[in-house]
C-alpha cells in the first residue's frame, strides 16, 4: 500500500479536525490515531516553550522516520506537524497521526513515529519561566531514549 | 564547509553558522570535534562534554567515525528535545 506521507513544520497552530478528515478520505481507512503533544506548565513554574529547529533536516528526519513506519505497518497515511517558536502553555506543540484499515497498525504506527521524533527530529526546547527570568534548556530524557530502542 | 550549530552549542560558540577551510588531516567527524575544541575558549566550552554533542552530516545523523570529506554541511548540536 502506497503511504501519504505528510511532513510540516509551522509557527501557526493545526487544525485536528481538518487533518483527521485528511486521512479519512484516504482508500480504505479503517483507524485513525491522533497523538496531540502540549505544553504544560510543570506545576505553574513555565510560561511557555520556545522550539528551535534545523531547517531542512527536521522535515528530513521526520519524512525518514514516517517512511520506516510505512515499512513495518501497512498505512494508508501518516501526517506529521511540529510547531516551532514560542508556544504558550496550554497550545500544541506537535501533532502525529496514523491511519490504517485496522487499529493495531494505527496505534503502533503513532506510537513508532512519536518515539523516534522525541530523540531523532533536530528540535531543542527553552523554557520560559512564568517568574519572567531568561529560561534554560531542557535537558534530554535517558527515558525517551530507551522508548525509540523499544521498537528495534 | 559550512558549520551550523544550534541550542546551546549556538549560544555558547555565539555565532549560527560560519564557514571553515579544515586542515587536510581532518577526515571524520570526531576530527572536526576535537579541531574546533582547539579554536577558543567559546569552542571549548560548548564543545567540553563530547558525549553531549551530536553531529549531522548532510542533514543526516553521523558518528565520530563518519568521513566528513565531501560534506557540504557539518551541524554540531545537543541531544535533541522536539515532540
Amino acid at each position: 500500500m502506497a503511504t501519504a506521507i505528510s511532513v510540516r513544520i509551522q509557527t501557526a497552530p493545526f487544525d485536528l479536525t481538518a487533518e483527521v478528515a485528511k486521512l479519512r478520505a484516504l482508500p480504505a481507512v479503517g483507524a485513525v490515531v491522533t497523538f496531540t503533544g502540549i505544553c504544560r506548565d510543570e506545576g505553574g513554574r513555565l510560561a511557555a516553550l520556545e522550539l528551535e529547529h534545523y531547517p531542512g533536516m527536521a522535515e528530513a528526519e521526520i519524512t525518514r522516520i514516517a517512511e520506516e513506519a510505512a515499512r513495518r505497518w501497512p498505512l494508508a497515511g501518516v501526517t506529521v506537524i511540529h510547531r516551532t517558536g514560542v508556544i504558550a502553555v496550554g497550545h500544541d506543540i506537535v501533532l502525529v497521526a496514523a491511519a490504517s484499515t485496522h487499529r493495531d497498525a494505527a496505534f503502533a504506527a503513532a506510537g513508532f513515529v512519536m518515539d523516534y521524533l522525541k530523540t531523532q527530529a533536530p528540535f531543542w526546547k527553552k523554557e520560559h519561566p512564568a517568574s519572567g527570568t531568561s529560561g534554560d534548556w531542557v535537558a534530554a530524557h535517558p527515558s525517551d531514549d530507551d522508548a525509540a530502542k523499544g521498537w528495534r | 564547509m559550512k558549520l551550523v550549530y544550534f541550542a546551546w552549542v549556538r549560544e555558547r560558540i555565539g555565532r549560527r553558522e560560519e564557514d571553515v577551510e579544515l586542515p587536510a588531516a581532518i577526515a571524520t567527524a570526531g576530527d572536526l570535534l576535537a579541531w574546533l575544541k582547539r579554536r577558543g575558549p567559546e569552542y571549548e566550552h560548548a564543545l567540553a562534554e563530547p558525549r553531549a554533542i551530536r553531529i549531522a552530516v548532510d542533514h543526516v545523523h553521523a558518528k565520530a567515525e563518519t568521513p566528513i570529506g565531501s560534506a557540504r554541511e557539518v551541524a554540531l548540536f545537543p541531544p535533541m528535545t522536539g515532540g
